[in-house]
């Protein structure tokens, strides 16, 4: 069976900076894959071409054999309905309860009685375990909650490739715990397929199957969780085991410090 | 907000709007005064139409009675030809004369139609003859001078010699 | 020194080119988001939703505004006409600046100051949070779903705000004239009547309003959906579509006032 999204040698720069250079990845169909990498790496510039936002410059991304990049505007909005995307701080829409937030998707893309489109909703928000909060504002949620409403109406048109943008980024211990399981049952519950980008590496490790590490645009690693966990790899094991210098460097780019300071100098 | 609540709101608007409208179109505005919907042309040339303005009224014993459509300058006769829209439930003689008065001694300027005794009626296309060009207040002050001026030197003269 | 005119002159002229790029790009916007007006029609409660945020919740301070400046207008008028002896042409006077000018531009002003950068700031806010994004992202064009509504709701708000301005103006006229000053009721309305031309006045009044509506509300949109997403970015989109708006307003008064009132 031939991987669900398959980047080919896929460059992107933002005008003049490269931003990702010769990318290779392969994800197959059913797994959760996690996309690592430090700030400003690429992750989510790669998130974007599979998603269809961006073009590459140079390579191609297949999603479900079509070529992302060459859809036409109908076809690549044909293409995301069954695309499902969280994005970093859920980007609920603030005007709506978080009960139509859920019914967005479906009361814009189908055309089900409002009874049935009670029922799907009610049915995502419990396995988001918030059915109780329909009736609240997005601006009444905690973050935690605000992450899984936005799951949820992610979830609403049983996508079959889920992206996730830094889910984790700024939740409480509790709060990560939930948005890391949720994201691993529903894609055991939905057949689909997840693609996690991250730098929050405890988390990542407990629930996906592989690992991408990406650094300065290029995939440096790859692996099962368990071994990247044990990697030998310089970068990997400075990004799993945290630690300040190695070959990303703690000190940014300077003249050396001696020079720097006069020292010898009359 | 209920859905309902808001469209009830909204209508309401609407109706408010539009109802703004025509208290403008019929209260404020002369589309009740002046139903011109149903009008005839006629024309009337003049030699000098002073200071008139299309849309210019056009009364008869001090009734408007419609309105000036268009001015236009005759390449033939060198005269100013005058296209009068008058109200279709108003009917004029055929001989009747058309002036160029002023209302009041600086006020603006209209046509005033003065009716003519015969029988037959302006049908719509048709020329008033009779017409008579506005008073051009210059040349009553040039005149008004020269004349004095004229009066004035023979007297002084008389007296001179 | 020839440095620093060197430097002026090309961060000027940097300047203009960018302008002359921004309005490019705006007016591109403004034909795209016509273009994909389909579904505001197919599914007008979404533009009703904007008549309500745009039109009613501006209803207070438009009907206000003009009762005061009606109200205004009755004193000036009367103070002035009164020295040359014709109270009686207070109404027209009032009608008559209120529905050419007035109504349309002042109602507009207040309509870019209320809704317009209203428009600006949710537009703004839904992308700095990136509720476009993710609205795209689930296949819903956003130019279509948020944009367009807002645009259509606007330029429909517009014409009857400004009538309501004009007739509560009027009205405002008529309380100080006639029932404070106690000019002549009849002479008030019947000169007003004969002056005003339904073409000529009130249906210019009306167009001018329409084209005011369709410029606030794509500046203010473009402002919105063009503001970096950022809250900076937001906050000055917003009073760039105040400040421009009423420019723009004032500018295009001027040109149509030109092209009708010419005779």
């Amino acid at each position: 069976m031939s991987p669900l999204v398959e980047l080919t040698d896929v460059a992107f720069a933002y005008g003049e900076r490269p931003v990702l250079s010769g990318i290779n990845m392969a994800i197959p169909r059913g797994k959760v894959v996690a996309i690592m990498g430090g700030s400003g790496s690429g992750k989510t510039t790669l998130l974007r071409l599979i998603g269809g936002q961006l073009r590459p410059q140079a390579g191609q991304v297949k999603v479900a054999d079509r070529v992302v990049s060459e859809l036409r505007s109908g076809d690549l909005y044909r293409f995301r309905r069954r695309l499902g995307m969280l994005l970093q701080f859920g980007a609920l829409f603030t005007d709506l309860s978080v009960f139509d937030n859920v019914a967005f998707p479906l009361r814009e893309h189908t055309r089900l009685p409002e009874s049935l489109i009670r029922d799907l909703v009610l049915m995502k928000l419990h396995a988001v375990g918030l059915r109780g909060a329909r009736q609240l504002m997005p601006a009444e949620l905690s973050g935690g909650m605000a992450r899984r409403v936005a799951l949820a109406r992610a979830v609403a048109l049983d996508p079959m490739l889920i992206l996730y943008d830094e889910p984790f980024t700024g939740l409480d211990p509790i709060s990560l715990a939930v948005i890391g399981n949720l994201i691993r049952r529903l894609n055991d519950a939905l057949g689909a397929t997840s693609i996690v980008v991250t730098h929050d590496v405890h988390e990542s490790l407990a629930i996906v199957d592989d690992i991408y590490f990406v650094s300065e645009g290029r995939v440096v690693a790859h692996g099962t969780a368990a071994q990247m966990s044990d990697s030998a790899l310089p970068f990997v094991r400075q990004f799993v085991h945290g630690e300040m210098d190695g070959p990303v460097p703690f000190q940014y780019a300077a003249p050396p410090y001696g020079e720097d300071l006069r020292l010898g100098r009359p | 907000m209920q859905r309902t609540t808001l469209d009830v709101w909204v209508g309401l608007f609407v109706v408010g709007g539009l109802a703004a409208l025509l208290v403008l179109a019929l209260k404020v505005g002369n589309l009740s005064a002046l139903g011109m919907s149903h009008t005839y042309t006629v024309y009337a040339d003049f030699g000098n139409i002073g200071g008139l303005k299309v849309r210019a009224p056009v009364k008869s014993a001090g009734v408007v009675v419609g309105r000036v459509s268009d001015i236009a300058f005759d390449n033939k006769t060198f005269e100013a030809r005058v296209a009068l829209n008058l109200d279709a439930r108003y009917h004029f003689p055929v001989d009747s004369s058309a002036d160029i008065l002023t209302s009041g001694l600086l006020g603006e300027q209209y046509v005033g139609l003065e009716p003519g005794a015969s029988n037959r009626v302006l049908a719509a296309g048709s020329t008033i003859r009779l017409t008579q060009s506005a008073v051009i207040l210059e040349n009553l002050i040039g005149q008004f001078l020269f004349n004095k001026a004229q009066g004035g030197s023979g007297a002084s003269g008389g007296a001179g010699q | 020194m020839i440095d620093w005119f060197l430097d002026t002159f090309g961060s000027v002229g940097q300047r203009v080119l960018q302008s002359v790029r921004r309005l490019g790009y705006a007016a591109r916007f403004f034909l795209l988001t016509l273009a994909k007006s389909g579904t505001s029609f197919a599914r007008f409660g979404l533009v009703v939703k904007e008549i309500y945020a745009a039109g009613v919740l501006s209803l207070v301070i438009i009907l206000v505004s003009g009762l005061f400046v009606g109200m205004v207008l009755g004193f000036q008028g009367y103070n002035t006409l009164a020295r040359y002896g014709s109270e009686s042409a207070l109404g027209v006077l009032v009608a008559l600046s209120l529905v050419r000018e007035l109504g349309p531009v002042v109602s507009a002003l207040l309509f870019a100051g209320r809704a317009g950068s209203a428009m600006t700031a949710e537009i703004g806010l839904m992308k700095a949070t990136e509720q476009l994004v993710a609205m795209d992202m689930m296949a819903v064009d956003p130019v279509a779903r948020v944009v367009a509504p807002r645009l259509w709701g606007g330029i429909l708000s517009m014409p009857l705000l400004s009538a309501m301005f004009s007739a509560v103006g009027v009205f405002g006229g008529y309380l100080v004239g006639v029932v404070l000053i106690g000019v002549d009721e009849g002479s008030f309305w019947s000169q007003m009547q004969a002056a005003v031309d339904f073409r000529e006045d009130i249906v210019n009044g009306v167009i001018k309003s329409v084209v005011f509506g369709v410029a606030v509300t794509a500046i203010a949109v473009f402002e919105g959906y063009d503001a970096p997403p950022t809250a900076e970015g937001v906050s000055r989109a917003t009073t760039r579509t105040v400040v421009t708006s009423s420019l723009v307003i004032l500018g295009l008064d001027f040109i149509m006032t030109a092209f009708m009132f010419r005779g």
